[in-house]
């Protein structure tokens, strides 16, 4: 019984943050109706006999997804608003329609296959049987092994992937130490192009007390 | 359990198409890029509500590695949308028109 109140409680509430998500206007709220999603949907997954699902959707999606997006959300500004008039005339109309025929097909489906009666389900304490995670982890690492050392794989390159987008002017830089070398010749329009390199050559046996003080008298001299 | 099956394969069908809207819809690329994470979150409560039904736990492994593979596409698409917000100063997918003829 508590199942079935908890879910006529947090169903509405998925589909309100989703709808949310997609009808808010700026990026950040349509981010957190989406963690809000989530949160319903990991209870969703507690429900339906799951725990480590129910714990992973939180950390994983709850928490770094939604952080990763947030965090590129502030990167890129949250003020570049994006105008929501439609570019292709008859879009959202059409859209609209298409998403009901969705619908339409998937509840005609779902009445097929699985029926809308309550039917008596399997007992998942049988199943969990040593609690979810050791269950779970015996299919994992017997049955699928292999598949999970793939997603290893896909990690990795995941990572690299975002490393080489992430590299600004990829194409200009020629060596990884590029930008250090125009830092150190950076002053010499200002007719003192020796100056900063002198120092770092010179600076082995000095103290950083005796390179300190060209610094103040550079920045102060000549505008 | 009280809760019938369907109605967690309804709440996923709903979702779902809330999704495929917004992906259809929107124009901004990181609304979309969420929407698409709506989706996928669809399909895994199907998976998962399917593992319920059958009463193993193949539906509850696949949601895990499902999980995985949406992390590493988060993680580069992100990256693409940053690398095209340096190259056009906007997130508008409508922007990226250089394949148009």
């Amino acid at each position: 019984m508590a199942d079935l109140i908890a879910f006529w409680i947090l169903a509405p509430v998925s589909v309100i943050a989703a709808g949310g998500m997609v009808l808010s206007r700026k990026a950040v709220h349509s981010a957190l109706w989406l963690v809000v999603n989530f949160f319903t949907l990991s209870v969703f997954f507690l429900i339906l006999g799951s725990p480590f699902l129910f714990v992973v959707q939180i950390i994983v999606y709850a928490g770094a997804i939604m952080v990763l997006f947030l965090f590129v959300i502030m990167l890129l500004g949250v003020g570049s608003e994006i105008p929501l008039t439609e570019r292709i005339k008859g879009m959202r109309f059409t859209a609209i329609l298409l998403g009901l025929a969705l619908i339409v097909g998937l509840f005609v489906a779902i009445g097929i296959g699985v029926g809308f009666a309550r039917e008596t389900l399997p007992d998942m304490n049988a199943v969990n049987q040593g609690g979810n995670v050791r269950a779970l982890a015996n299919v994992l690492f017997n049955k699928y092994f292999f598949p999970f050392e793939l997603t290893s794989v896909l990690l990795i390159v995941a990572a690299i992937g975002a490393v080489m987008h992430g590299r600004r002017r990829f194409s200009e830089e020629e060596t990884i130490d590029a930008p250090v070398d125009e830092t150190l010749t950076e002053p010499a329009p200002n007719g003192r192009g020796a100056g900063p390199p002198a120092t770092v050559a010179g600076n082995g046996g000095r103290s950083p007390s005796e390179v300190a003080p060209p610094v103040p008298s550079e920045t102060g001299g000549h505008p | 359990m009280r809760t019938p099956i369907s109605y967690f394969l309804l709440l996923s069908g709903v979702l779902f198409t809330i999704g495929t809207l917004g992906v259809l819809v929107r124009r901004n690329a990181l609304v979309i890029f969420m929407s698409v994470e709506l989706q996928l979150n669809a399909v895994n409560l199907a998976l998962v509500t399917f593992a319920r039904q059958q009463g193993n736990l193949t539906g509850q492994v696949l949601t895990f590695f499902s999980m995985v593979v949406a992390a590493a596409e988060v993680v580069v698409g992100l990256a693409i949308i940053v690398s095209l917000y340096r190259k056009r100063q906007s997130t508008d997918v409508d922007d990226a028109d250089l394949l148009k003829g």
